[in-house]
């Protein structure tokens, strides 16, 4: 059932490109932004590339979370959905699942080009690749409680930021420092298991307020 | 009467506005007392602080506001979760009326710790200060409950996203805080906090305890004063908030007849 | 009392200006405050009074 759920939203999403497109350019955009911000100096920019990499990362995730429930909701598929799937996180599980392969998983396996476009020391990557995987579920996860809150408002994506960004601090901090000792050399468990703490709690509390939330939005249409 | 017969009728709205008459003019009353002999003892009694100096009389409005608006989102989650599970109308209004006490209380925290950095620490905005940051995050916050409800037309949805909405936050708030302060650790610009001293001599905390409990007072006046308007607002189609209409309207009358008669 | 005199009162030991911008804030917030409370439940009244009856039952 949840591998049915799976495959449908896979399909889904590959079907429209644009969905997965749209924010990764937003995202090289941005970063493009801040190098031209910056200078365009090579050491400026690889000195301040932890906090635009996260800060354009969290944005670029709410981005593509905005569409999340969008089209399901319109057509009522969303609402057949949670009605009949037992449990009702089934579906929504699932689908925020591939949401993030297609945002954080895709972000941290794109970390190469990250790295060399921010100019990254080398040495970093793997951490950076390393905190994007785990720190992105989280992301997912919470932005998804907003995006289900805020999907039957007809302009819902500057309150889904105001809502929702605030919990991704957390994840910004340890994200944003773990780069950084990284690029200095030094050890970062504490991040790591900080990251996988909040993405764990996350994973786990996170499908019940959002199926609830969904639940809400259905109700007011 | 039983306990679930008592629960129902807490959370009946008409026997909340019944009971609750003179409480909120009682707290209002109250509080100016407090918070007027409070300020005034910190402000020209209290001792100066050794180091800081006569700065140091921010405190005695920081830290309570600090205190109560950190406690108010507390009180939203609660008050959140209480709606969910049980749906009592009277949990929303509450959860409604506290959202813009709390932003004011919270801007006044984060105004008064800005101002308070400045001769501290010679700057008006230090981000690496935990506190200011979390009271930053806090006003943001109170200003989402307050920007969701707004943005949802139907008051009902409305109700129950909000609470939603503020029993998340009541979770994240200790992972919040937590990653603030340890991210404020690795910084170390500000090496001694304003509040936490080891030893406050009495003549110190003594007004300190006074405006706290004072505005907690103000904070009982505003959620009685505004859940009693909220409840006429809400309940304004029934045939008991008109007799109340109709009860003022006769005050009133009677009260201009007097008048009337004098002249 | 820890001053000689009103003047080194309000001049607060050099820190009158952060002193007195905060606790003006507060006295501003709390009148206003207050004053805003003081109206409330009059305005609800007069705002249940323009609501016309809908029905005898009352919701629970």
């Amino acid at each position: 059932m949840f591998r049915a759920q799976l495959i449908r939203e896979w399909r889904a999403s590959v079907r429209s490109r644009d969905e997965i497109l749209n924010p990764l350019v937003f995202l090289f955009l941005s970063i493009m932004l801040f190098a031209l911000g910056l200078g365009g100096e090579a050491h400026a920019l690889s000195r301040w590339s932890p906090g635009v990499l996260w800060a354009l990362v969290l944005l670029t995730n709410l981005l593509s979370l905005e569409g999340l429930f969008r089209r399901d909701f319109d057509d009522g598929t969303l609402e057949q959905m949670v009605l009949l799937a037992e449990p009702a996180f089934v579906p929504v599980v699932a689908k925020i699942l591939v949401q993030w392969c297609f945002s954080g998983a895709l972000i941290a396996l794109l970390t190469p080009v990250l790295g060399l476009v921010l100019n990254m020391p080398m040495t970093a990557w793997p951490v950076v690749m390393a905190t994007l995987a785990i720190g992105t579920p989280a992301l997912s996860m919470l932005g998804a409680i907003g995006a289900a809150l805020t999907v039957g408002l007809r302009r819902g994506g500057v309150l889904l930021a105001l809502l929702i960004l605030p919990f991704y601090v957390p994840v910004l901090i340890f994200g944003v420092t773990a780069a950084s000792d990284a690029m200095a050399g030094l050890g970062v468990n504490a991040q790591i298991f900080a990251l996988a703490g909040i993405s764990m709690l996350a994973v786990t509390a996170a499908p019940f307020a959002v199926v609830a939330a969904v639940r809400i939005s259905l109700e007011q249409a | 009467m039983n306990l679930t017969e008592l629960w129902h009728r807490m959370g009946s709205p008409r026997w909340f506005y019944q009971m609750s008459g003179p409480w909120g003019t009682g707290f209002a009353t109250l509080a100016v007392v407090l918070l007027v002999v409070g300020t005034m003892w910190g402000l020209a009694f209290a001792p100066a602080d050794y180091q800081q100096g006569n700065s140091f009389r921010i405190i005695y409005i920081h830290v309570p506001t600090a205190i109560l608006a950190q406690s108010v989102y507390m009180m939203l989650g609660v008050a959140g979760f209480i709606f969910l599970v049980w749906r009592m109308k009277l949990a929303d209004m509450l959860l409604q009326v506290m959202v813009p006490f709390g932003m004011g209380v919270t801007a006044l925290a984060l105004f008064s710790g800005a101002v308070w950095g400045r001769p501290t620490w010679g700057a008006w905005w230090v981000w690496g200060d935990p506190r200011i940051l979390s009271m930053l995050l806090l006003l943001f916050l109170y200003f989402g409950l307050y920007a969701l409800r707004a943005a949802i037309p139907r008051a009902e949805a409305a109700a129950r996203a909000c609470a939603l909405l503020a029993l998340v936050g009541l979770i994240n708030i200790p992972i919040i805080k937590y990653s603030v302060e340890w991210w404020q650790t690795l910084h170390q610009g500000v090496t001694f906090t304003l509040t936490e001293k080891p030893k406050m001599p009495i003549q110190m905390w003594a007004p300190l305890l006074v405006n706290v409990i004072g505005i907690y007072c103000l904070f009982a006046a505003n959620v009685i004063i505004r859940l009693r308007g909220e409840v006429l607002r809400r309940e304004s189609g029934t045939a008991w908030v008109q007799e109340v209409v109709a009860t003022h309207d006769q005050a009133r009358r009677g009260h201009s007849g007097d008048s009337g008669a004098m002249a | 009392m820890s001053f000689d005199s009103v003047e080194s009162f309000f001049h607060m030991g050099g820190h009158a200006l952060y002193v007195w911008m905060v606790f003006g804030a507060s006295l501003a917030g709390l009148v206003g405050n207050l004053i805003n409370l003081n109206r409330t439940h009059r305005a609800a009244v007069e705002a249940a009074a323009r609501e016309p009856l809908v029905s005898e039952e009352e919701p629970s």
